[in-house]
């Protein structure tokens, strides 16, 4: 094919970068222009987000490694406007230096996430991968003067790139037993293959990478100290535009690619595959997460444990397999997507104004704004699973679609794993709630209380995100019936 | 579900900003264990959606479950509603949740969320796993009655009158678990009738102890309310709490009466051990709910206690009106009202509840 036709199935990834080089050169222009590369950067991706709709309906490159299906421009979309949502996040709080430096590997960390999207081949995958990878780490060691950024950044970094590696590896392995990298492909290859040893080393390793980056248990360690240390719109990226992408990979790999391994995880009748090693992941992160999420006195921490666990809900969609499973799956890694990035919005207003972010400086919010004060109660509610909110008709399609996949319900230990979970987290959200509306500041004095009048950009934003979780509540099948369609 | 499951985090604010004594530990108790109940309620539900592929609960209701099934999914979903209910030995939110509540937040939460239970108990897990109830409907009345002797002993040791009431409510709804777990028409329209007449009983009485009393005096300790001479002080009040106990202890001519004796008659056909041992509950009721009076109105004026004019005075520090407001009478006139009418009358209600029990398709199922 012709090279401008090339160019036009790539268009939004090629706006995307090109957005990050401007927003680069812009920032070195002169001091102050943070707000000049933010708007910059918001405007290329809304264009980018224009040439995704503009895009053919079905194509396919180079054997896969760039697919472009109603699946990606859909998550394309989706992961470009919670790039968005950073991006208003990097402008409220102090100014950062760098800012067109830091808005520019935002943006291609976005690119990654483009490129993890769209792609149906092993190679492409890595390539996405490394590219968010590589972008997230230096993102979250970016603020110098703090050791904890640093610190975070280098866990991130540490535990990153060897988890990459393992799944290096296990493509290696993959590719030598299958002959091909494409996922079509490999599953073809493999249908009539047996599982030799070799070859679920190979699976078990390129799980291992994914495993990391959704922050499945026990390769969760690195998200305590990454949500904590990192920048707060770093933490809010690595929240939710990594998560949705990683699953989106993970799903196409385990459902395409090792479609004939898929083994399965009923209680009574388990056959080896991937599927019993992800339901194992899975119960282990419900459990890790709501469990250590229990002793936290940061917030900041206890949404990193959070995540590990709604990693682990998320992959009992994964598990249950087939097209309802997959879309009941990336239903909620939006929404919780969505969620966190709002989460991280009020926890940046909290940070901002008294400096930290435990229990003790989010006491009071409630006087003091009561509308983000709403805002953290909707997304905590949605997170633990409260009817009528998004979080609760996410855990419902997960759950009944795990129910239904097996002719016995043998699923059922894993979904009551879950609805374990679901019970121990809400003790942990309704803490930070109670430390909202319920705890007395420790600071009585006047200008603590004052109310937080600035930033409207922000307070607008994280209050628009608070009603989409309001409304995908009240209204789910808006986007589980667009996922579900595309997926067919 | 999702209406059950809204009711369960207003109930936390409520508690915890509103509420007195012990309120975050009350309120996150509450919460936790009706979240709990949510859970099992919730796994019922999806292996009952998934089995029958609908959530419409007419279709439930005429789907065939398979009794292997319903031989465990029963449990799950009616243990799940029932936490709501106060069944023993999952009751303990109970007393602690409504001692910890403001007066509204105990009036709405014994009065009518301790019904939602029973009555989503009633028509999701019974209606749907009929024969998992029969199964089980023995060891639902043992429950039942544990529940109704254990709460009586237990409010008779009590010194905070909202405790008091607490545990009288626990009570009084393992009469309502009793007499669905009978299965008959009488034993379950008596049911549906105290949950109605309870909702009634228990809002008067915590009207009278956290409005009426606590508001003014500040304390709910019996022991140091039974040194005010109350009767004098607060005469309307005393007036309402004798009205209400002998609703609570199930005096004929209230609607206690009407609901208690129409599930003890529908338990003697299936269960009469159970209607022996309730009778002695019923002793326990009354024991207790008479020394709540006795202490909380009628003691005598002990020493310490400022006198002015023969009559203790109350609220020595806040600002409340000395005599009982307008308000405060219309309310506690209509609660009594209700509860004489129906239990005067009760085929005032019957007339309505019979004929929806006889509908529910499960009791044609079950032959008792």
């Amino acid at each position: 094919m012709s090279y401008l036709e090339f160019l036009k199935l790539v268009s939004p990834e090629a706006i995307v970068v090109i957005t990050a080089l401007a927003v680069l050169v812009i920032g070195l222009t002169s001091a102050r222009t943070a707000a000049v590369c933010s708007a910059v950067a918001a405007l290329g991706l809304v264009i980018a987000v224009g040439a995704v709709l503009m895009l053919p309906r079905h194509a396919a490159l180079f054997g896969g490694m760039l697919v472009i299906a109603p699946l990606t421009s859909l998550f394309k979309i989706i992961c470009m406007a919670l790039a968005f949502f950073t991006i208003i996040l990097t402008t409220s709080g102090r100014t950062r230096p760098h800012a067109g430096e830091y808005l520019a590997i935002v943006l291609l960390a976005t690119v990654g996430l483009m490129l993890l999207v769209g792609s149906e081949e092993l190679l492409m995958i890595f390539i996405g991968l490394e590219l968010l990878g590589l972008s997230l780490y230096v993102m979250a060691a970016f603020d110098k003067t703090d050791v904890r950024s640093a610190e975070a950044g280098l866990k991130y970094f540490l535990f990153g790139s060897t988890s990459s590696a393992f799944s290096l590896f296990g493509i290696s392995l993959v590719y030598g037993m299958s002959g091909t990298t494409g996922l079509a492909a490999i599953s073809a290859k493999l249908a009539t293959a047996t599982v030799q040893p070799l070859l679920a080393v190979g699976i078990v390793m390129t799980l291992v990478g994914f495993a990391f980056k959704i922050a499945a248990a026990p390769f969760h360690l690195w998200a305590p100290d990454a949500y904590q240390g990192a920048p707060i719109p770093s933490a809010a990226f690595i929240a939710s535009g990594s998560k949705v992408a990683s699953f989106v990979v993970l799903g196409k790999i385990v459902l395409v690619g090792f479609a004939p391994f898929n083994g399965s995880a009923a209680w009574h009748a388990m056959v080896a595959g991937w599927s019993p090693v992800l339901a194992v992941l899975a119960a282990l992160s419900i459990l890790v997460g709501n469990f250590v999420a229990l002793a936290q006195s940061n917030v900041r921490r206890l949404l990193a444990y959070s995540a590990v666990a709604h990693a682990g809900y998320t992959l009992v969609g994964l598990v249950a397999g087939g097209r309802d499973g997959f879309s009941a799956a990336l239903f909620y890694t939006t929404v919780y997507a969505v969620t966190l990035i709002g989460a991280f919005g009020v926890v940046a207003f909290v940070r901002s104004e008294t400096g930290g972010d435990d229990f003790t400086n989010f006491a009071g919010l409630a006087s003091r704004s009561p509308m983000l004060a709403g805002c953290m109660a909707i997304f905590m509610l949605s997170l633990a699973g409260i009817p009528p909110l998004a979080g609760f008709f996410g855990k419902f399609y997960l759950f009944s679609v795990a129910l239904r996949a097996d002719a016995n319900q043998g699923l059922l230990w894993l979904v009551l794993v879950a609805l374990f979970g679901s019970l121990i987290s809400l003790y942990y959200y309704l803490i930070v709630l109670k430390a909202i509306f319920v705890d007395e500041p420790l600071e009585a004095g006047a200008d603590h209380l004052s109310p937080i009048t600035n930033h409207v950009l922000q307070k607008f934003t994280v209050s628009l995100l608070a009603g989409a979780i309001l409304f995908l509540g009240l209204m789910p099948d808006m986007l589980a019936a667009r996922i579900l369609a595309a997926l067919s | 579900f999702v209406f059950y499951e809204l009711v369960i985090v207003p109930k936390y604010f409520l508690i915890a900003i509103f509420g007195s004594t012990n309120k975050e530990y009350g309120a996150m108790k509450l919460t936790l264990y009706s979240f709990c109940g949510g859970m099992f309620v919730f796994a019922g539900i999806l292996v009952a959606y998934v089995t029958a592929g609908s959530l419409d609960l007419d279709q439930l209701a005429q789907f065939q479950f398979s009794s292997q099934l319903q031989s465990w999914a029963f449990p799950v979903l009616f243990v799940g509603f029932a936490v709501l209910a106060g069944i023993w030995p999952l009751h303990t939110w109970a007393p602690t949740g409504h001692a910890a509540a403001p007066t509204a937040g105990s009036m709405l939460l014994a009065g009518i969320v301790m019904k939602l239970g029973s009555y989503a108990g009633l028509r999701v897990a019974m209606n749907l796993f009929p024969q998992g109830f029969q199964e089980w409907s023995k060891w639902m009345a043992l429950l039942a009655v544990i529940g109704i002797v254990y709460a009586a002993a237990v409010a008779l040791r009590q010194r905070d009158l909202k405790f008091v009431i607490g545990y009288s409510s626990v009570s009084h709804m393992g009469f309502v678990l009793l007499g669905l777990a009978a299965g008959n028409m009488l034993g379950v329209s008596g049911a549906v009738l105290q949950m109605f007449s309870h909702g009634v009983i228990a809002a008067l009485l915590f009207a009278v102890a956290g409005r009426m009393i606590y508001r003014r005096t500040h304390t709910r300790d019996l022991d140091a309310l039974a040194g005010m001479n109350l009767s004098r002080a607060l005469p309307f009040a005393a007036f309402t709490f004798v009205i209400a106990s002998a609703a609570s202890m199930g005096i004929p001519g209230f609607s206690g009466f009407a609901a208690e004796i129409t599930i003890l008659i529908g338990t003697w056909k299936t269960y009469p051990l159970a209607v022996w041992i309730t009778g002695a509950g019923v002793v326990l009721v009354a024991a207790f709910t008479l020394r709540a009076l006795k202490q909380s109105f009628f003691g005598e004026a002990g020493p310490g206690v400022l006198m002015q004019e023969g009559q203790a005075v109350v609220d020595p520090d806040w600002n409340e009106k000395r005599h009982i407001t307008a308000a405060e009478k219309i309310g506690a006139c209509l609660l009594m009202f209700t509860t004489l009418a129906v239990g005067l009358y009760p085929k005032l209600l019957l007339d309505r509840i019979m004929p929806a029990v006889e509908a529910m398709r499960f009791l044609h199922t079950i032959a008792r």
